[in-house]
């Protein structure tokens, strides 16, 4: 899975290399916020790598593909942390990653877009719609960009928390996933 | 009609009586939950524990408010007959218990905001952080809330003790004054 989703980004790359987009990840970040007895818990993915081909003139020809290490996965607290990679949770010895390629992307206007993709975490896989918006700033070396957007899925149908954690009352089904990246080198809005 | 006029048979107010046996309950229970909970492995009992730990400590702390309130606007019944230093110790004691009831919540509050867990009152309610989210500050904070909370156990020992004391020993009727009803 995670090679093909990474044959997929190569031969994108390879095909549009002109319009390939390098992400600063110092200043880029995808977290998510989980409810736990009605508490928002925030996380996020320490590693992970993007490959984007994306002309924000032809976004029909673009392209996005994520790969993000499960076992990176952080609340910040320890107790917690330890937890994540274990079975019932993100199971990463199984499956070590997790991954998201676009199948299409739409503009919506004013700097705002419609991924459409395959998400896949723990072996299963699931179609999401991500609505990202871009904004920009010039410089003298081009555009500095941002694409940001947050959307919600249910971590059951990975089954993210399994047995005695499948319970929807102690930690909520829905989860919502957050992004923003730092991108250059994309065209102009 | 006000008791504090007549000290022989004077009684708390029924308000004061039923927050004080409220609240015992309340702070015994978060007591042991609390000591309880504490050493649990990762599982659902252990965050449902949790929950409900903090959610009763916020509701001490309005209870608390409350029993400050009336206890400031209702004057309790005079002193039993006994030496000086037994009532100084008592007054005390009884300060240094009401500080707690509201030091021991508000720490547990500020480590669970610091730790970034913001409280949700009774899962409904989302209450403010009033301390950063900040790991650091969290771990300076966590054995403090265990301190105060070991401190007012210690007071409570000491509280329960001398009114049995008072009760087995002197037989001044003094716990008469806070029992649930009149015989």
């Amino acid at each position: 899975m995670f090679r093909s989703v990474s044959m997929f980004a190569l031969a994108t790359a390879l095909a549009a290399p002109a319009l390939a987009q390098q992400v600063v990840p110092a200043r880029s970040e995808i977290g998510f916020v989980s409810k736990q007895m009605g508490v928002p818990v925030e996380g996020k993915f320490k590693q992970w790598t993007a490959q984007i081909s994306f002309d924000p003139k032809k976004p029909e020809a673009g392209s996005v593909a994520f790969s993000i290490q499960t076992g990176s996965a952080s609340f910040g607290a320890a107790e917690t942390d330890a937890e994540v990679p274990k079975a019932a949770w993100f199971n990463v010895a199984k499956f070590p990653t997790a991954s998201f390629a676009s199948s299409s992307i739409l503009a919506l206007g004013g700097g705002k877009f419609e991924v459409r993709g395959k998400l896949a975490i723990k072996g299963a896989s699931q179609d999401v719609v991500v609505p990202v918006v871009i904004t920009q700033t010039m410089t003298q070396a081009g555009a500095a960009s941002t694409a940001a957007g947050s959307f919600t899925i249910k971590r059951l149908d990975f089954k993210i928390g399994e047995g005695e954690w499948a319970d929807t009352s102690m930690v909520a089904n829905d989860v919502t996933v957050k992004f923003k990246l730092a991108l250059t080198g994309m065209a102009p809005l | 009609m006000d008791a504090t006029t007549q000290p022989t048979a004077a009684r708390y107010t029924g308000p004061a009586i039923a927050l004080h046996w409220l609240l015992a309950l309340m702070i015994l229970a978060s007591l042991g939950v609390g000591l309880y909970m504490a050493d649990l492995p990762f599982s659902p009992t252990r965050l449902k524990l949790y929950n409900w730990h903090k959610w009763a400590g916020v509701t001490i702390l309005l209870l608390s408010a409350v029993r400050l309130l009336w206890r400031l606007t209702h004057r309790p019944p005079a002193d039993v007959a006994m030496p000086a230093w037994q009532a100084r110790a008592a007054h005390v004691t009884h300060q240094a218990m009401y500080a707690l009831f509201f030091i021991v919540p508000l720490v547990g509050w500020a480590y669970s905001s610091a730790a970034g867990f913001p409280i949700v009152w009774f899962g409904v309610l989302p209450l403010p952080d009033f301390v950063p989210v900040d790991k650091a500050l969290a771990e300076a904070i966590k054995p403090w809330h265990e301190r105060t909370a070991l401190l007012l156990a210690g007071l409570v020992l000491l509280h329960v003790a001398g009114a049995l004391k008072h009760h087995f020993i002197d037989r001044d009727g003094l716990i008469d004054r806070m029992r649930w009803a009149r015989r």
